[in-house]
């Protein structure tokens, strides 16, 4: 709806701003503070025959620290909204909503399965539990948006820079660090313990470069949304899913049909057992390394891409990573994928009941619920545990 | 470059707040740790609930403030039973990824919107110190030698501080000491053995988590009494990771290892922190701004973390045998 006014103000009343729609009908206020705000629709500003859906032009939504939130202003049809009709609206719009937080779900569930899968592999391949993966992850995404804000380059060739990039990394991360360690015969307890060093080394350093503001790409932003069933949603998002559903999807391939990842299996079973049979175990650690980065980097795209872009992005998924991981089983490369799917889902699904700042922690808490009946996760083995 | 400046800062860092706060927090951790074996990655946690606990008492429902501080100390008993049923039984990595998510849940429902009537959001809590500072016996004025010293209630938390720090070492020592603490020391060499043996390593562990997250309570309540405030983001991940360098850095598995360590750990951040800000200010270094400091100070720690690990595990004072980094 193009040209109506939209006031927002503060919970207390304090003035933000005033804006108009633009002809898609969509609208933007970057707000300083996370809270509460008031959002109006001037009801003078949208034509006669168009009424806010049960009259009510006034929303109160709260932001919080790097997520965006969305006021949408449904209009009926003057004088088309009588009793029973809405009630029917006020059936359909919890199950649409669940719908729509179903898709959301999906999304978030595939980045996640993004970055458990290289969490997943090179735990299985090093035992090492990388508490820096978040850290790649939030690398890949500003790598993009170095390449796409800092030189101008379209998103879509950005991202596939950034992955390059993000790839050659993780080799050289295992080749001149994780690798010599291992060399040294560093205990995986100690490198886990190492590994948070490097995560907070890189968040920092990561937060030195590129500072403690939140940013979005370039390319993007503003597109008109799309309604398939009760779903509503920009083209991104569904190409996301596609693009992640794909990467998924030849990954898992790759570890079933090549030599390669079948010899990524073989060490992940049995590292001695594989090295005597002729498998060279450095060089699979190696390849596992560049492809967890790699794929790290696009989870991180496509974090920035749905959501926002802030250092903090990677040590915020980490848990939600974990989660899926574990509830899928440690160490296996499938399992990470469908627990994460369910972590995503039901992390989104949950704001239907709880408040969406307290998301993660319903998320979180059946991560240590399962830990509780089956530690093991859903396709994990029993030995691993102990 | 103001010189001085930077001096008696970095000397008041060595016996200053920062340095009871965070010497509190890796006692305990080096019980879970460095005699232990457990990796608790959510000090922070416990230290959240401790300081929270006394704010929420006395602000929120007007309790005296001695009740206030025995429930925190209860809400870190609580938490580590909450913590350690699922996890003490499993293999380190699942109570080193349980205890940072805890911690991160903690975190959460303390900064919450939905919470904010009891919890006070991200603004956090404030105005429970009064009663603490109402028993301080220093008349005002300055304490100290020429331009190191400190105010009054300064002294008065310090004093207190420190003497909880000493009689922490104390019981940490007694502790280690007795047949209970040889338990502790067996089990984060080999646990089986000590199963073997017919000790009940479960019940062993949660006591050590249990008595490590009161101690480092202590130092939530620390945090909470000489800022005049508990934030909700204060107790991030960092805190806990600064716990484990100063751990590390002074000497796992030895009373006095933390103590020393967050002496040197908040000597060093300090001095370089301030200098670096100082370099900026005065333009020596052109392309960092002073925003810019925070995260570099942060970054070097990591990066002495991570040398600290390869090059020299045990600390300074430590022995590389009685590290539990390469078991298992």
């Amino acid at each position: 709806m193009n040209g109506a006014k939209i006031v927002v103000t503060t919970e207390g009343g304090q003035p933000v701003e005033e804006v108009t729609s633009n002809a898609q009908g969509a609208w933007d206020v970057q707000v300083e503070d996370p809270g509460k705000f008031k959002v109006t629709l001037d009801v003078s500003t949208i034509p006669q025959n168009a009424a806010p859906r049960g009259g009510v032009n006034v929303r109160t939504p709260t932001v919080f620290e790097g997520n965006c939130s969305t006021v949408l202003f449904p209009l009926d049809p003057k004088g088309a909204g009588g009793q029973p009709q809405q009630e029917a609206t006020g059936q359909s719009s919890f199950w649409g909503q669940a719908a729509q937080l179903t898709f959301e779900g999906v999304n978030l569930g595939l980045i996640i399965a993004l970055g458990a899968l290289g969490l997943s592999l090179i735990y299985g391949t090093t035992g090492l539990t990388n508490f820096a993966h978040g850290e790649l992850v939030t690398l890949g995404a500003v790598i993009a948006y170095a390449f796409n804000v800092g030189f101008s380059i379209q998103l879509i060739p950005a991202a596939i820079l950034a992955v390059v990039v993000a790839g050659a990394l993780g080799y050289g991360q295992d080749r001149w660090f994780w690798g010599q360690l291992r060399k040294r015969g560093t205990g995986t307890i100690a490198m886990m313990i190492i590994s948070i060093g490097v995560a907070i080394l890189l968040r920092n350093l990561i937060q030195f470069f590129f500072g403690a503001q939140t940013e979005s790409f370039t390319d993007y932003n503003t597109q008109a949304g799309i309604t398939v069933g009760p779903i509503s949603a920009a083209p991104k998002n569904f190409w996301a899913i596609g693009i992640e559903l794909a990467v998924l999807v030849v990954v898992g391939l790759a570890l079933m049909k090549t030599r390669t990842g079948k010899a990524a299996r073989a060490v992940s079973d049995n590292p001695a057992l594989a090295a005597s049979s002729g498998i060279n175990v450095d060089r699979v650690i190696r390849i596992i390394w560049t492809a967890g980065g790699a794929i790290a980097a696009l989870a991180g795209v496509m974090l920035g891409l749905s959501q926002s872009l802030k250092f903090t992005m990677g040590q915020d998924i980490l848990l939600l990573i974990f989660a899926g991981v574990t509830l899928g089983g440690l160490g296996t490369a499938f399992g990470a994928l469908i627990g994460s799917l369910v972590v995503g889902i039901f992390i989104q699904v949950s704001t239907l009941w709880v408040p969406p700042e307290l998301k993660s922690v319903g998320a979180l808490a059946v991560l240590i619920i399962v830990l509780l009946f089956r530690p093991q996760g859903i396709l994990g083995r029993r030995e691993r545990i102990g | 470059m103001d010189w001085l400046t930077i001096l008696t800062t970095t000397v008041h860092a060595a016996i200053g707040w920062e340095t009871v706060v965070y010497g509190l927090a890796a006692i305990g951790v080096n019980i879970h740790f460095g005699y232990t074996g457990l990796l608790n990655f959510g000090q922070a946690a416990f230290m959240a609930v401790a300081g929270y606990g006394l704010a929420v008492s006395v602000t929120v429902m007007n309790l005296p403030f001695w009740i206030g501080i025995l429930v925190g100390l209860a809400a870190a008993a609580v938490l580590a039973l909450l913590l350690g049923i699922p996890t003490l039984q499993l293999r380190a990595d699942y109570l080193a990824i349980v205890t940072i998510a805890a911690a991160e849940i903690v975190r959460l429902v303390f900064r919450s919107v939905y919470f904010k009537d009891i919890f006070g959001g991200s603004d956090g809590r404030r105005g429970f110190n009064t009663d603490f500072y109402a028993m301080n016996p220093y008349p005002p004025g300055r304490y100290g030698i020429g331009p190191f010293g400190f105010g009054e209630r300064t002294m008065w938390l310090l004093t207190v501080g420190w003497i909880v720090v000493l009689l922490c070492c104390l019981v940490v020592y007694l502790l280690m000491k007795s047949p209970w603490g040889r338990v502790l020391k067996a089990i984060r060499e080999d646990e089986d053995a000590v199963r073997a043996l017919g000790k009940n390593v479960f019940a062993y562990k949660m006591q050590s988590l249990m008595l490590g997250g009161i101690i480092g309570c202590f130092g939530g309540f620390f945090y909470g009494l000489y800022n005049g405030s508990v934030q909700p983001d204060v107790f991030g991940t960092e805190m806990t990771f600064f716990a484990y360098t100063i751990v590390i850095l002074g000497g796992a598995a030895r009373v006095f290892g933390p103590v020393v360590g967050a002496m040197i750990f908040w000597v060093l951040f300090v001095f370089i922190g301030n200098t670096l800000a100082e370099l900026v200010a005065n333009g020596y270094i052109p392309f960092m701004s002073t925003i810019q400091v925070g995260p570099i100070r942060y970054a070097l720690v990591g990066l002495g973390f991570i040398l600290l690990l390869v090059v020299r595990p045990q600390g300074i004072f430590g022995d590389k045998r009685e590290i539990a980094i390469d078991a298992r």
